[in-house]
């Protein structure tokens, strides 16, 4: 249940006093609440759980870990050519 | 293929991920004991057969992280009455519908007549009460901090809206409470947790410094894709062999050490902290949050008289053992036996977040 679906945000508007949004799930389209990112825009990843975004998602971020392990692994294959 | 699609495949890389695994495996010296806080993580975990995958000297054990599994009876007996009440619309996470009560569960209310709506989002039960203003419409807010803002919010909507007929069963739990209750048991086996990635993404992880200080372990927040949960255990494998004890973040796409504040100030406007009492474990001081009194207005527990819930457990069923990492679920007897998720005697074999489905499901141990 604390799982959470990675999508992006194409519309924003406001309704019963909600901050809302519609999201992109990959080509499937639903609202999410989006008042715990106030300042979100259109274009920006979030992750939604329960029909509520919970934070943006920071693609640099994901580059930045993505890019760290490669090198770890990189290192260990000069390192220690056995294991392959 | 979009960004997201390729943001996401790229933390399934099956090389990369082998990649990693490699480098705990060369990490690795002795045997150590570490338990994902998440259901939704032991899942992943089975699924993608990590727990196969990663060195011998690597235990996992499975936590408490699954919602569904540790509302407490009494309050799934209160469900189940309230469902039944005549003019009553109750709607629930579908992964609550089939977790036993004492006698039954909310899908054999439903079989008898009772309204039973099951909701993706707490705000689709205020659309709800908004639609059949003759009824009233009650949502089992259950969950832990990451759904917490989810429920706030559909308090604070109805209240917006002005609805009369709309009101929350509350049973929210919070992680750090019930990391001291694992970590000050005489039976501790655990050596090094990895966070709830989607708990800290709404919490931040300074509540876990104090934590990693006092009981001198490490705490790594983690993901949910495979890339994610082998960065995690290699992260606190490190940190294990070298002798240090600190809360790393390996989940920074989401999250920061402060957490969402706005998401926290949603949270804070709505529920304070209270006892709970976790299914299986008991209670816990301080481990959960409940309506703030200005709010007693949205309480189901206020709304609706319940009287004479007398529980009864499963004499048989050791979830509270499953729930706190002291047993796997195939060391039950009942596993798979007496216990399947056609006819589960514990809320773990029916959640999608419950060990005990996991195992069975994913055919543990093979």
């Amino acid at each position: 249940m604390c799982l959470g679906v990675p999508g992006k945000i194409t519309e924003i508007y406001e309704q019963n006093g909600l901050l809302m949004g519609k999201i992109d799930f990959g080509g499937v389209l639903r609202e999410a609440c989006l008042s715990a990112i106030p300042d979100a825009q259109v274009g920006e990843y979030t992750l939604v759980h329960a029909g509520f975004a919970l934070n943006r998602i920071s693609e640099e971020e994901a580059q930045i870990t993505l890019e760290t392990l490669r090198e770890i692994i990189d290192l260990n294959e000069e390192l220690s050519p056995e294991d392959e | 293929m979009s960004d997201i699609a390729r943001l996401t495949d790229d933390f399934r890389d099956g090389a990369l991920v082998q990649g990693v695994i490699d480098e705990i495996r060369r990490t690795v010296t002795r045997p150590w004991v570490m338990m994902e806080i998440c259901g939704g993580q032991t899942h992943s975990i089975l699924q993608s057969g990590l727990d196969q995958l990663l060195p011998p000297e690597i235990e996992l054990v499975h936590g408490p992280g699954c919602p569904v599994c540790v509302t407490s009876l009494e309050l799934i007996d209160r469900a189940l009455a309230i469902a039944q009440q005549p003019g009553v619309i109750f709607c629930s996470f579908g992964d609550m519908l089939r977790v036993p009560g004492s006698l039954g569960d909310l899908f054999s209310i439903r079989a008898a007549g009772g309204q039973v709506k099951v909701v993706y989002s707490p705000l689709d039960a205020v659309r709800i009460a908004q639609q059949n203003p003759d009824k009233q419409v009650v949502f089992f807010a259950i969950g832990f901090e990451t759904t917490a803002p989810a429920n706030a919010a559909s308090v604070l909507q109805a209240q917006a809206l002005g609805l009369k007929n709309y009101s929350v069963l509350v049973s929210q739990v919070c992680v750090p409470p019930a990391m001291h209750a694992i970590l000050s048991s005489p039976q501790r086996r655990v050596q090094g947790f990895l966070a709830a990635g989607h708990v800290c993404t709404v919490m931040g992880y300074w509540e876990y410094k104090p934590i990693a200080q006092q009981y001198h372990i490490p705490i790594v927040v983690t993901g949910f894709e495979p890339l994610d949960l082998v960065q995690g255990i290699l992260m606190t494998v490190q940190q294990l062999e070298k002798g240090s004890r600190e809360v790393q973040n390996a989940y920074p796409r989401l999250v920061t050490e402060e957490g969402n504040r706005a998401a926290q100030a949603i949270i804070h406007r709505v529920f304070e902290p209270c006892d709970r009492n976790w299914r299986g474990i008991g209670m816990i001081p301080m481990s959960g949050w409940g309506l703030r009194p200005e709010l007693s207005d949205f309480d189901a527990e206020q709304r609706f008289e319940v009287a004479g819930i007398q529980t009864q457990e499963s004499p048989l069923c050791m979830a509270g053992q499953v729930l706190q990492g002291l047993k796997k679920p195939s060391e039950c007897p009942a596993f798979g036996t007496l216990c399947t998720p056609q006819n589960p005697l514990g809320a773990p074999m029916v959640s999608s977040e419950g060990a005990c489905a996991a195992y069975f499901r994913y055919h543990r141990p093979d």
